[in-house]
């Protein structure tokens, strides 16, 4: 942590609205994708002499293809009510990090060019001509926003400005001004089929090495295939989900269940990855593209269903957008939806009773449950509204005797964003992971005290990575973020397993 | 007819063609611009009379701002509903003859006019007081307040103190929509009141107050929540299939 030389912020007991300090995260500025990584994705490899007039046109052309983009642009009233809503700007005090300043980045620009008062009576309206220095404000604060939507369940209008900083990161892509994590990450996807750029023998290599670990710790043969034709379920999952800590448990876990359930079930090397940082850019074509290689993947393994693994924003482009982007699904079984989440899975299958759970085997920690942004904001479990909630909650409290929840106003539908979702999972913006992480460490922090929570569990591998990174900012243990399906994997009792005691009975003593 | 009645005739047919064909281009642009992928904020409904409910509770009680900051929703909900009740009470001016429940609402719309007024005061107070809602108000932000503020005090003004002609003025307005006009009374209260409404009717298309049609148009709240269940697909995304 020595690297890093900003101020940590302090956690309090209660949440408080910090004043605005002008320009504190300025500098904060992710590092430009190069020229070939652009141009990789069908944009512009960097800005031309004309990039003022090409940004407005890209401008104009997603305005008629957006009407979240243009009702939004139209519709504020300056009313406030997101202003204290923004985690980045509760953390960073940045007023550019309130949600509406945020907005008006682009609004001033889109006033400016194609509104009538804007053209005539610029300055009454706060509308500004397109400027190197408004480009600067573009790039550096549009990757400030980690597009999870808290905003917008305070808006009147329902204003979200994950559609602003979308657009205006499509703007800049277009242009030549791309960001080189999310760009580089999507290029790798499609070279190699997941963001980690794990090839398919690394894959294999890696599950067989899980299999040989439960096969050690169980006495159970449980299978984790890989593109294994005439599955019944292609499961879709993060790339960190195959070695990061603690994503992995999270595998083993689903492996568990499936092994449980008596499905058959198989990974797929060219749908190795459930994320789609297509929807970070805000790139159509891109989250299409991405989409389709699990159409294939589905095709060409001849499977009846497909499941998601544990992954916030991937959820929400499976849930919300799979079907647009990569239907219609009519070549998968009717009777189960397309896609599921792998917790609709678990939750079935503990409803049907065929899963053997010891919640006891859990009984060593005090949870709690980080509801992710987009799963929260963006997305449904089940088929009530509100099952992104209840359904996690169900599955950890059937495997976990000791659950308490944070702080109302932090959790469900105004869950606070770990810091680092929406493309910002990079290391040169850790000051804004830092401090944008700060409301959910702060909520955190006082049910630990208040309730003696250990550990943490959470559906989203980029939340499980931000955790265990800003963790240790805030003198609070790495390890302490654990999976919803580890939790699951500790407390199924597999059929045939070879009971702890009988092993490791002479450890304990 | 006196200069004063011509002008003020011209600029309230100006003014309403403005205003009516302003706002029709901007519906008919929200309404043709498509939504390509489904974002309603969730948890949504699942059904589309869940989406109207939605919306009736957004528009009628300012759901989501109420969730968010209690003195925002305070001064604003006083304000629209207000402006609400004194907008059905000046129906009179222009229906002949007055309906019951207008007639039943006028003492309500009469002193509406003050809680009006004073939740536009609040309003404008935040501008000031608030150092996040001080950094985000342009300068229109607080010219619509001041226009909204004069249009509410020159009309209390007349209704409780200056009393200008209402037969007259009613029968001006009635003239314009039969265009068979008559006399306007050239009492100041009552010309600067009608200055204010026709230049907030002109600037109703512009201007922020695009909020009244956008959010029937926002796809964070109108979208009902099933897309597992129907493909929604955009004529242009649809292009990118062939």
């Amino acid at each position: 942590m020595a690297k890093y030389d900003f101020e940590i912020p302090k956690l309090k007991e209660y949440p408080e609205v910090p004043e605005l300090v002008d320009g504190t995260m300025d500098h904060m500025e992710t590092f430009r994708a190069k020229p070939e990584f652009q141009e990789a994705l069908g944009f512009k490899g960097e800005l031309g002499e004309n990039w003022k007039e090409d940004a407005i046109e890209a401008m104009g052309d997603l305005l008629g293809k957006y009407r979240s983009l243009q009702v939004y642009l139209d519709s504020c009233v300056k009313c406030g009510a997101c202003t204290d809503k923004c985690h980045y700007y509760l953390g960073t005090k940045d007023p550019k990090n309130m949600p509406v300043a945020r907005q008006d980045l682009l609004r001033k620009v889109y006033r400016r060019y194609f509104t009538f008062a804007g053209k005539f009576f610029p300055k009454l309206v706060g509308a500004t001509d397109l400027t190197e220095e408004i480009l600067d404000d573009w790039y550096n604060y549009y990757h400030q926003c980690s597009q999870c939507r808290r905003c917008s369940v305070f808006c009147p209008y329902g204003i979200d400005t994950a559609e602003i900083s979308m657009a205006a990161r499509e703007i800049m892509d277009r242009i030549g001004l791309g960001d080189k994590y999310s760009n580089e990450i999507i290029g790798k996807v499609f070279k190699i089929g997941n963001n980690l750029g794990l090839p398919e023998p690394a894959l294999a290599d890696t599950l067989e090495g899980l299999e040989e670990d439960v096969l050690d710790e169980t006495g159970v043969e449980v299978k984790y295939p890989l593109d294994m034709k005439g599955a019944e379920i292609l499961l879709v999952t993060p790339s960190a989900d195959f070695f990061a800590e603690p994503h992995v448990d999270g595998l083993i876990g689903y492996g568990k269940v499936f092994h449980e359930a008596g499905v058959t079930w198989t990974l797929s090397s060219k749908a190795s990855e459930a994320a789609n940082f297509g929807m970070f850019i805000g790139s159509y074509e891109n989250m299409r593209k991405i989409s389709l290689r699990i159409r294939e993947a589905a095709i060409e393994l001849g499977v009846k269903r497909i499941v998601f693994g544990e992954c916030g924003h991937a959820w929400r482009v499976a849930y919300s957008f799979l079907n647009t982007l990569a239907g219609p699904f009519d070549f998968l079984d009717p009777n189960y939806p397309v896609p599921q989440h792998i917790l609709e899975f678990t939750y079935g299958e503990l409803q049907k009773g065929t899963l053997n759970i010891d919640k006891s085997e859990n009984d060593h920690m005090v949870l709690t449950y980080h509801d992710s942004c987009n799963v929260a904001r963006a997305t449904r479990m089940g088929d009530k509204p509100g099952g992104q909630f209840e359904i996690p909650r169900a599955v950890i409290k059937a495997v976990c005797n000791n659950f308490v929840d944070m702080a109302p106003e932090t959790i469900r539908g105004t869950t606070f964003c770990c810091g680092g979702g929406g493309g910002l999972l990079t290391d040169d913006l850790m000051e804004v992971r830092v401090k944008g992480a700060m409301p959910r460490m702060e909520a955190l922090k006082n049910v630990i005290e208040e309730h003696g929570v250990t550990n943490m569990a959470a559906i989203c591998a980029i939340c499980k990575s931000q955790f265990t990174k800003v963790l240790p900012f805030y003198g609070m243990d790495m390890d302490m973020i654990v999976s919803v399906h580890q939790l699951v994997s500790n407390a199924i009792i597999l059929t045939g397993q070879v009971s702890e005691d009988d092993e490791d009975g002479a450890d304990e003593d | 007819m006196s200069f004063l009645t011509i002008t003020f005739a011209a600029l309230f047919y100006a003014a309403t063609a403005i205003m009516i064909a302003g706002l029709a281009n901007k519906i008919i642009q929200f309404a043709k611009t498509p939504a390509p992928l489904k974002i309603p904020t969730t948890p949504a409904p699942t059904t589309q009379t869940g989406v109207v409910l939605r919306m009736f509770r957004e528009v009628a009680f300012f759901e989501s701002l109420f969730k968010a900051t209690k003195w925002t929703w305070l001064f604003g909900y006083l304000f629209h509903i207000a402006l609400f009740l004194v907008l059905l009470r000046h129906l009179r001016y222009f229906i002949n003859p007055v309906p019951m429940p207008i007639e039943i609402i006028q003492p309500f719309g009469m002193y509406g006019g003050f809680a009006m007024v004073a939740g536009l005061f609040g309003l404008w107070a935040r501008r000031f007081l608030v150092d996040r809602v001080r950094y985000i108000s342009a300068a229109s932000d607080h010219l619509i307040l001041m226009l909204l503020i004069g249009i509410g005090i020159s009309g209390l003004s007349m209704t409780f103190g200056v009393h200008t002609d209402v037969v007259a003025v009613k029968s001006f307005f009635i003239g314009l929509m039969t265009f068979s006009w008559s006399e306007l009374p050239a009492d100041t209260l009552l010309i600067i009141h009608l200055l204010l409404v026709a230049a907030l009717m002109i600037i109703f298309p512009f201007s922020k107050l695009l909020h009244v049609p956008g959010v029937f148009f926002s796809p964070s709240r109108n979208q009902v929540d099933n897309p597992r269940e129907q493909r929604h697909v955009a004529d242009w995304a649809k292009k990118l299939e062939e």
